[in-house]
């Protein structure tokens, strides 16, 4: 029998034929890194391996570290490994890690979605023989409607508000959620406005030749331009003062948690708009049909539920901890949690 | 449908009240202007009134259906129901999509759809529902399934609606009272007639007076939670004020005109079949007169007569709770629990409405009312089953606030202050020198145990938000003692708190029993409730009133929290 390409280890995911973790939360030798989110792209290992596009994100993030970098498809011997990325539709140079041994085949998924964005490269099933897949939003009440409804709505809400004389406020995920939002608005009905904790992470997506529409400054507009411009704010400026310069505005939040009634509540928003770059459960299913795998393991989220619903589909399906399998952490209190890194 | 969920959606997303009332008024000045929405807007104030028609729907079938449709094993659908926390939203969000789209408004849904499906059998129910769903946009489904699971819960009070309507139709609010009393009991069905009713402009000589067995809006209490010391400058003299004990029955309305009887409940709904004891009134008091009172369970008697402010029988309100809820009243209940009205207010006699004279005159008359009954009972022998408000009097405001300290074993709460020269209001009116004040005793309270915490809904959905607590079979020298569950609470806690005890309860779970998690003893609070009985529903043989968390005790460890004696000590008569 041959021995597992990928196993749960204090440090992370780890590859002990590499010697390498995939998304460590504890500083490793080598970490391969599927996509920029803090979460998964932590301080303090010796080593990065990344997408091309995923390592501006990294420095930013990181700073001074060592990174290198493979594009889609390219593989590298580790080991006795050789390794690949493969495109997983999260966020910008977010990838799927492919292991190969001999005939043996595993991926680690990292976080996913189906849909094509517009922005990151679309998610492309890997064939396998174990398949390592999130779970953020294992549950059938998850499924999500088309982009560009969502984004037809979300501009109907922009130009209401704009009509009514009223900002609308956007709190969403700085970086992958924020550029999906910009990239689809339709700049014609107003101004755009970015907190400062966002803009960056544009210019990093402008840098690598995504087209986003001009975004400003909350200080360059006057009274009559904030009264019906799109703000972007990642969800703790709206605590700040930051907020208090729009008068009167319309809040809304944009996450696959709004499709939940009591989350949309306890935010407090006027809207909430249900737009995820992770896989609903349509999706998750299809992905994991598609690699032809008969090992799934399941990492965080509702990771119990979908592999009892594998199981008794015949999958040799179980949960793997990671250090957010706990469910208070992430599974169910995510919501209330203010991290502006899983892209939810 | 489409009509009643849209509105429905922009209420839900409402964040603020004005923003709530302006999406009714928006909805009902439309409604008002168009003829063909009277039938859905009779039924879309209905709803959002409060009303609750029978079910027409078993939560079981519904659940069927939606497995059936989805093709989930049933362990799935649980799941999905304890991370959402609501049926009705779980449902509407597993539903496949509609395959086609068919609206028809509202009333049509309740009168030709929902409500003749009572008479079928379930197999039909669900080949109907089946096809309804399937041409039924996914965001109205929602909507939807409150409608027919009976748990709208949407925010919107009464007396919220009853202002929306006044605003939109600029009737005089009070006239629109009068005319919601009794509009969303649960045996009805309103039809376009009911709405233009309610909307109509006011007929000349309409003074919102009710007719036959209809009653007038009830007058609700503020709670008065000034320290005594500020008493003479926010009340004044004690002169001004009828004070009188607040009594722990239910407020109700009795309505005696033509001959006929009829007894409301507070909540609006026609209980008299559940009083009939009431009907001996009838004998002897007058014909057109409203009394405003609190039904109170009294000890049974077969000797003498009781007198007509008595008060030394009435019983606590957990006997009255094990009348309410039956669909039979068997004799041994109407002997072993008999009711008395306590009658503190007099709203109309001879046929006139009396609610614009001052207090003190409509306590006159009541008085003379109340009094000429038992004299005509008295004079035939009868025990009526009536009783006068005793109006308490005292020197100034301290005397008074040691007599409250008496309440507790009068079976009382507390006490009530009502402005002598005050009219008898609409609702739970603002402000003003002309409120009711509920002067109520500082709740009873132990340090208690959490042991079982399940999942909140609505707003606290998803967090465990509803906890169980215990007090200790014996002091803490007994090795063997156990935690003894009695109570159930979910109101108390400020969100940060909140948040670290679900945290502190996932951290510490035992067990899952489905929605519910046993946890390992760690947390205390102070629990405060407001009464206290005897009951086989709890392993602890107790059951209390209204139980909060006023605390976390995060200063005391488990071992020192109260034990079932303590409680046991509170019971009427000391648990004797």
């Amino acid at each position: 029998m041959t021995k597992d390409l990928i196993v749960p280890a204090a440090e992370g995911l780890y590859c002990p034929q590499g010697k390498f973790h995939i998304d460590p939360w504890r500083p490793a030798a080598l970490a391969v890194i599927t996509h920029g989110h803090s979460d998964h792209a932590r301080w303090g290992s010796g080593a990065y391996l990344c997408h091309e596009d995923c390592a501006p994100i990294l420095r930013r993030r990181l700073g001074d570290v060592r990174i290198e970098t493979l594009r889609y498809g390219e593989s590298r011997q580790i080991g006795e490994v050789r390794l690949s990325l493969h495109p997983a539709g999260h966020v910008i140079g977010s990838a799927q890690v492919r292991i190969e041994r001999r005939d043996e085949v595993w991926v680690a998924s990292g976080d996913y979605k189906l849909e094509a964005d517009g922005i990151s490269a679309p998610f492309e099933p890997v064939r396998c023989d174990a398949f390592i897949t999130e779970s953020t939003f294992g549950l059938p009440i998850y499924r999500w409607r088309p982009q560009a409804e969502v984004m037809g709505d979300i501009n109907s809400w922009w130009a209401e508000n704009a009509r009514a004389g009223r900002a609308s406020v956007m709190q969403a995920y700085g970086l992958g959620k924020a550029q999906r939002l910009l990239r689809h608005l339709d700049a014609k009905i107003g101004p755009i406005v970015c907190h400062g904790a966002i803009e960056p992470l544009n210019q990093i997506h402008r840098d690598l030749g995504i087209a986003l529409p001009p975004t400003l400054n909350v200080g360059a507009l006057d009274k009559a331009g904030l009264s019906r411009c799109f703000a972007l704010a990642p969800p703790h400026a709206v605590q700040s003062g930051w907020i208090r310069r729009f008068g009167n505005h319309s809040e809304a939040f944009a996450s696959g948690w709004m499709r939940l009634r009591g989350n949309r509540r306890r935010r407090g928003v006027d809207q909430g708009f249900a737009l995820s770059d992770h896989a609903d459960w349509p999706g998750l299913l299809q992905a994991i049909a598609a690699t032809g795998a008969a090992r799934i393991f399941v990492t965080h989220g509702s990771g119990e539920a979908l592999s009892r619903y594998l199981r008794e589909r015949g999958y040799d399906a179980r949960p793997m901890a990671t250090e957010y399998g706990d469910e208070a952490l992430e599974g169910e209190a995510e919501p209330n949690i203010e991290a502006d890194t899983d892209g939810a | 449908m489409k009509t009643f969920a849209t509105l429905y959606r922009r209420i839900d997303a409402a964040t603020s009240t004005q923003h709530k009332r302006q999406a009714l008024i928006d909805y009902l000045r439309l409604a008002v202007g168009d003829p063909e929405q009277y039938a859905s807007a009779a039924w879309t104030v209905y709803f959002l009134a409060g009303g609750k028609p029978r079910q027409m729907i078993s939560t079981k079938l519904l659940r069927q259906l939606v497995l059936e449709a989805t093709d989930l094993p049933e362990w799935l659908l649980d799941e999905c129901y304890h991370s959402v926390g609501d049926l009705a939203e779980t449902m509407a969000l597993l539903l496949p999509p509609p395959t086609r789209v068919e609206d028809a408004p509202l009333d049509v849904w309740m009168n030709e759809r929902l409500l003749p499906l009572r008479e079928r059998d379930d197999a039909a129910r669900l080949a109907a529902l089946r096809d309804w769903l399937d041409a039924m946009p996914s965001d109205d489904r929602l909507p939807f399934f409150k409608l027919v699971t009976g748990e709208l819960r949407i925010g919107v009070s009464k007396l919220q609606m009853t202002q929306a309507i006044a605003q939109a139709t600029e009737l005089d609010a009070k006239l629109v009272a009068q005319r919601m009393m009794g509009y969303t009991q649960a045996n009805r069905a309103p039809q376009a007639q009911d709405f233009v009713a309610l909307v109509a402009p006011a007929e000349a000589g309409e003074d919102g007076r009710p007719l036959r067995g209809q009653p007038y809006p009830f007058f609700l209490a503020h709670p008065l939670q000034a320290p005594l010391s500020a008493f003479p400058e926010l009340l004044g003299p004690v002169d001004d004020w009828l004070v009188e004990w607040k009594f722990d029955g239910i407020r109700a309305q009795f309505i005696h005109r033509a001959g006929e009887w009829w007894l409301w409940s507070r909540g609006e709904e026609l209980v008299s079949d559940s009083f009939p004891e009431l009907a001996a009134l009838v004998d002897f008091l007058p014909d057109d007169i409203v009394l405003d009172g609190e039904l109170i369970v009294i000890a049974p008697r077969s000797d003498a007569r009781s007198a007509m402010d008595d008060l030394s029988d009435l019983r606590p309100f957990s006997e009255l709770q094990q009348r309410l809820g039956r669909k039979v009243l068997t004799p041994k209940m109407l002997r072993d629990r008999p009711v008395a009205l306590i009658a503190y207010d007099l709203l109309e006699k001879d046929g006139y409405d009396l609610r614009e004279k001052p207090q003190r005159e409509r306590r006159a008359l009541l008085e003379d009312v109340v009094s000429r009954a038992h004299s005509s009972a008295m004079q035939v022998g009868a025990d009526l089953p009536l009783r006068l408000s005793p109006a308490l009097t005292q020197p100034d405001w301290e005397s008074f606030a040691r007599q409250r300290e008496e309440a507790r074993a009068r079976g009382a709460e507390g006490m009530m202050l009502k402005a002598m020269g005050a009219p008898y209001g609409v609702g739970r009116q603002k402000s003003g020198a002309n409120l009711w004040w509920k002067w109520k005793l500082d709740p009873m309270s132990v340090d208690a145990v959490l042991i079982y915490a399940a999942r909140g809904h609505g707003r606290r959905s998803g967090v465990y938000s509803d906890y169980t607590f215990a007090v200790w079979s014996g002091p803490p020298e007994q090795t063997d003692r156990t935690l003894l569950p009695f109570a159930k609470a979910y109101s108390g806690l400020s969100d940060e708190e909140m948040r670290k005890v679900d945290a502190t309860i996932r951290r510490t779970t035992i067990e899952n029993f489905g929605p519910v998690r046993s946890v390992r003893p760690t947390m205390v609070f102070e629990l405060g409730f407001e009464g206290i009985g005897s009951s086989n529903r709890h392993k602890s043989g107790i059951a209390v009133r209204f139980p909060r968390m006023l605390r976390w005790r995060q200063d005391k460890p488990v071992e020192d929290a109260d034990t079932i004696e303590a409680l046991r000590a509170l019971l009427p008569g000391g648990g004797a």
